[in-house]
């Protein structure tokens, strides 16, 4: 027996007494590098296990915020749109309708510093420095009311700051605290009075349109609707008539196909904030069909930045080359803009973005 | 059969025995009515030499991987779009009104991303061991192929599924009300095959898994679990995982909530503690009357759905004849039994099981009657083989209060009507 195999028998015998149970292994993979793991094993726990070397401070936090976060989560952390409130919401957890925040619910501090630097922000994620995150994580505690505004977050103070909320979470118990009730035998026949309905899901307009094909009879006013949807569909047919013009138009300047699709590809940077198409509407950002052409913010209803609502006023159209200049550097061209987005450096994903956008006209 | 009045008196049901004859005559386009007895002229798709009795159909390779008949165009996801911010973080639901048997087809088997469904190879993918494990390593696809596999059959329930009914009935559709659930089997690693080939340390107490994708959803998951069931799986009824489930690998977390089975998985870290991230501590966690919050609730209790007939499939053939059927579950073993009421859950009759699931899986029930057009309030009730039975959605919140989001599991109302119409309504005595 060669002496290699005698030191794997070896190997395998103190494997064997390491875990109670004799384990096979199948001598499958690789040693992971260390400059590897570095790279994927990243989370960080309560305790501040995984916590690397850095520091950062409330008004370094607060610009990385208006930067990377305020689109989603409003300057001061109170949401925008349907997305997560991040600041605020103290007491109110046994209120009828509670807001869970980082300062209002969240246990631990870690957890802050983890979600924000592994997942974080929202289309452009992993990007965050460690500094960056601290400095972040800091305006998170300074906007929750939890650190004052010359408060510098580092690794060695981290797990000083205790969360308002930290005492508010206990493990699982239903085992104990609804089995026993639970598990008792099940009726059969007349267990209790006679029972009526006490709410209606038709008293709410809650559910996509079009999936109910048969109303209760009560409901059946509601039907009209679907007469008046009709005629709506029959006004949407006698449209294109007056349209033709335009539409014949837009051919003339139709944009390139290919530079079309590869387009498509470049839009899934932008839909986590943008719609385009039927039934687009705003979201973190405005409906952009028929952005090309059209002046800067003027899609009704949207809330522009100060700074874009000024650049529309004093004129500025979306023709190919501004989009071409903005979405190269939107914080360049345009400082104060609420677009929380890094910019297209590639050139040719600029054309075809501009394509896409062209090939949904307004 | 029962009362369907509601406190001010009002008359819910609606309308009278012959106003419903007249309504479902119309509906029912008459000759349905009576069945096979009211045929009263030939039938010309029978004594007419119809196009497709004479003309070829289509040819092999028409379509080399096929989709359903265009029929059947309406069984698909949806989503409820006030739900989420965007569609990218979002749900939709499965359309189990339309399906029978319990294997979910992939291809509407709902989708949960927090940061949209990736495209990532066989080729790019890695997964990687980390943390307290002799061997610190990393697989290839190909590496993982040359593991022994397991086929098991097991639900996947994300624990928002019937959340917006915590306060009351608000969508009016099993699919919506139940759809955040699907079933399929998969073939996979024993997870413990490729913790023991990394070799776990003694302090090592926990697992942490993440995903490949932007949002890297991670969950801490106990090593007892980890060593037990779960599995890391890379095909789903016999196929590839579908890009939108995690391809080409996912874990299996039998019984335990959705956001559990980490899809993209490219990382599992042995800890010595929960991580407690995001999405096990400001998400997923049950909120109580007392505003604290219950932590690590990750098994799905029983459950059942009556899927037909439900508010999206209303009974178009009158009285008579009518199958009820429905899904049951259970996260902590197999379903034993269902009970299906008629009248709002005062009295019960066994339901007949149709496919017996077993441990973590659905199974699916049938309860054949002969409807006699009046009115009913259908419930059904699912017991699990620990004895655990159902409980009312009033049951769950005498306990847990209205601020839930997550983990309801109450038996669920459908109002029928006499015209056939259903609807989620909820009861009281």
């Amino acid at each position: 027996m060669s002496k290699s195999v005698l030191k794997l028998l070896a190997a395998t015998a103190l494997t064997s007494l390491a875990l109670p149970a004799v384990a096979q292994t199948f001598n499958l993979g690789r040693a992971a590098l260390p400059e590897e793991i570095a790279a994927w094993d990243v989370a960080v726990e309560p305790d501040g296990t995984g916590l690397p070397e850095g520091e950062g401070d409330v008004f370094t936090g607060e610009d990385l915020w208006v930067e990377n976060c305020a689109a989603c989560h409003g300057d001061f952390g109170e949401g925008a749109g349907a997305y997560p409130v991040i600041a605020g919401g103290e007491d109110t957890l046994t209120n009828r309708r509670p807001v869970k925040t980082v300062g209002s619910y969240w246990p631990y501090l870690s957890t802050v510093w983890d979600y924000v630097h592994r997942s974080m922000p929202f289309g452009n994620a992993q990007i965050l420095s460690a500094d960056d995150t601290y400095a972040i994580t800091a305006y998170i505690l300074y906007s929750n009311g939890i650190v004052d505004d010359d408060f510098v977050l580092t690794r060695e103070n981290f797990t000083d700051v205790v969360m308002p909320n930290a005492e508010g979470f206990y493990v699982d118990d239903r085992v104990e605290t609804e089995f026993p009730i639970f598990t008792q035998e099940a009726c059969m026949s007349d267990c209790g009075p006679a029972v009526h309905v006490t709410r209606r899901s038709t008293d709410l307009q809650s559910t996509p349109e079009g999936v109910i094909t048969v109303l209760p009879p009560d409901r059946t006013a509601m039907a009209s609707g679907t007469e008046d949807g009709a005629e709506d569909a029959a006004v949407t047919e006698e449209a294109p008539a007056e349209d033709a013009p335009v539409q014949e138009a837009a051919a003339d300047m139709a944009p390139d196909p290919e530079l079309v699709a590869a387009g498509e590809g470049v839009w899934r940077q932008c839909r986590s904030c943008h719609q385009v198409g039927d039934n687009a509407r705003n979201a973190t950002g405005p409906v952009l069909n028929g952005v090309v052409g059209r002046h800067a913010a003027s899609v009704d209803g949207f809330r522009y930045s100060p700074v874009m609502q000024e650049a529309g006023e004093g004129g500025l159209i979306w023709t190919p080359e501004t989009l071409d200049a903005y979405l190269e550097d939107p914080r360049g061209y345009m400082r104060g803009t609420r677009m929380g987005f890094r910019g297209l450096r590639d050139a040719e994903d600029r054309a075809a973005i501009i394509a896409y956008l062209q090939a949904h006209p307004g | 059969m029962t009362d369907m009045l509601g406190d001010d008196g009002r008359e819910t049901g609606g309308v009278s025995r012959r106003g419903f004859l007249r309504t479902a005559g119309l509906a029912a386009g008459g000759a349905a009515l009576g069945g096979a007895a009211a045929a009263q002229e030939a039938d010309p798709l029978i004594t007419e030499v119809q196009d497709w009795a004479s003309m070829t159909g289509e040819g092999v390779d028409a379509t080399p991987y096929g989709m359903p008949i265009r029929f059947e165009d309406d069984v698909v996801r949806r989503t409820v779009s006030w739900l989420t911010a965007d569609p990218i973080s979002s749900i939709n639901f499965t359309p189990i009104h339309a399906l029978d048997g319990t294997i979910t087809p992939a291809g509407c088997a709902f989708e949960r991303h927090h940061s949209g469904a990736i495209e990532l190879s066989k080729d790019d993918y890695r997964l990687m061991i980390t943390g307290l494990v002799d061997r610190p390593l990393v697989f290839t696809w190909e590496d993982l192929q040359r593991f022994p596999r397991e086929n098991h059959v097991y639900f996947c329930e994300c624990a928002a599924n019937s959340g917006m009914e915590w306060a009351g009935a608000q969508l009016n559709g099993a699919q919506f009300t139940h759809g955040m659930i699907h079933n399929m089997e998969y073939s996979g690693i024993p997870l413990r095959l490729l913790l023991e080939e990394a070799g776990v340390q003694p302090e090592g107490q926990w697992i942490f898994v993440e995903g490949a994708d932007a949002s890297s959803n991670g969950r801490s998951i106990p090593l007892e679990k980890a060593m037990d069931d779960v599995l890391v799986a890379m095909t789903a009824n016999g196929e590839a995982l579908r890009k939108e489930h995690g391809y080409p690998v996912r874990l299996v977390v039998p019984g335990w909530e959705g956001n559990m089975w980490v899809k993209w998985l490219r990382r599992i870290g042995v800890n010595h503690s929960a991580v407690e991230a995001r999405e096990e501590t400001s998400k997923y966690t049950d909120l109580m009357p007392d505003g604290r919050a219950r932590k690590w609730t990750w098994a799905m209790d029983a459950k059942s759905v009556i899927t037909s007939p439900s508010p999206q499939k209303p009974i178009l053939h009158g009285a008579g004849p009518l199958v009820i059927t429905g899904l049951a579950w259970s996260g902590r073993g197999a379903i034993e039994r269902v009970d299906i009421s008629l009248d709002g859950g005062v009295n019960w009759q066994t339901a007949r099981i149709g496919t017996q699931g077993g441990r973590n899986a659905l199974s699916r029930f049938y309860l054949d009657i002969e409807w006699d057009g009046s009115p009913m309030l259908l419930q059904s009730r699912a017991m699990d083989d620990t004895g655990y039975v159902q409980p009312t959605k009033d049951a769950l919140r005498e306990i847990r209060g209205l601020n839930s989001v997550y983990h309801n599991n109450g038996i669920q109302t459908w109002a029928v009507y006499e015209n056939g119409a259903v609807e989620n309504v909820e009861v009281g005595s």
